[in-house]
């Protein structure tokens, strides 16, 4: 469940393009995304791409200094999120229902991962996302995510 | 990481081991900016660390009874947001419903004041390998 600081996002006139970029900015730099140190990367129609650093107290395992995976939850939840904005033009508040997440290989130690999370389905109520995440090569992902949010507060179409 | 050894990350968010029940670990996460999501709420990202640090307790505590020290390695995770988490203590606890040979499966659940309120559940499968392989 991303943080978005919402008095500054319901400032955004009716009607006007949603900005990823801009949201990104103002979620990544406090609270939870904050202290992980996700950034923007990129977006386009309906997808978001967000990174999160290598960093030692990130790690899951000290033996091998690979990254522990809540962080990639966290980072996959914040994508898939600001996707399903993307795809509705407009920021709503939602919550996250569920996510599931596939941990096809560990990620590399000293690399940040990047997180592409992309809305393939909204309805009213209910956005449908997946996404991956990588640590260089996005034909060769570390985890895979599929999941669900609900507008908790209007509708998405 | 075993049943009591927490890893950096679940240092660094201020995850702990509040009490053990019937010999499995009880963790939590007390509140702060570090776990904030949306506005008065913890990120689902946050609350899912926690409960996969509870998956991984419970089952290397599950293990360690049984005599048979294990490496374990997460094939997966799904996790059901049910409520939000607000700014107060966090518990996770983690089951195991199966640990065969090859395969364990752990049920994770997280609560605050009211246990019988989930705010969360989660379920994770994971690969086992006798340690030293």
């Amino acid at each position: 469940m991303p943080n978005p600081p919402t008095e500054d996002l319901f400032a955004t006139k009716p009607g006007s393009d949603f900005d990823p970029l801009a949201l990104s900015a103002l979620m990544t730099r406090r609270a939870h995304a904050g202290w992980l140190g996700m950034a923007y990367e990129g977006h386009g129609d309906g997808w978001v791409e967000l990174s999160l650093p290598w960093r030692e107290d990130l790690v899951g395992v000290p033996e091998t200094g690979v990254l522990a995976s809540g962080p990639i939850i966290s980072l996959m939840d914040n994508a898939t999120s600001i996707s399903v904005w993307s795809m509705a033009r407009r920021f709503l508040p939602h919550a996250t229902l569920d996510l599931r997440v596939d941990y096809v290989r560990a990620a590399e130690p000293g690399r940040k991962v990047i997180g592409r999370g992309e809305c393939y389905k909204l309805t009213r109520t209910i956005a449908f996302v997946r996404g991956i995440a990588h640590d260089g090569d996005p034909d060769d992902p570390v985890a895979h995510v599929i999941g669900t949010f609900m507008a908790t507060h209007g509708t998405y179409l | 990481m075993n049943g009591l050894e927490l890893p950096p990350y679940a240092v660094a968010l201020g995850i702990g081991i509040d009490h053990d029940e019937d010999d499995k670990p009880v963790l939590f996460v007390d509140f702060s900016e570090r776990i904030l999501g949306r506005p008065g709420f913890i990120h689902g990202g946050a609350l899912s660390g926690l409960m996969e640090m509870a998956g991984f307790a419970g089952l290397r505590a599950e293990l360690a009874q049984r005599g048979e020290p294990q490496r374990i390695k997460p094939v997966n995770v799904q996790v059901e947001f049910m409520r939000g988490g607000t700014e107060q203590r966090t518990f996770a606890m983690g089951h195991v419903t199966r640990a065969g040979r090859r395969v364990a499966l752990v049920n994770i659940e997280a609560w605050q004041d009211d246990r019988t309120k989930p705010i969360a559940l989660a379920q994770m499968k994971f690969l086992l390998s006798p340690a030293g392989e």
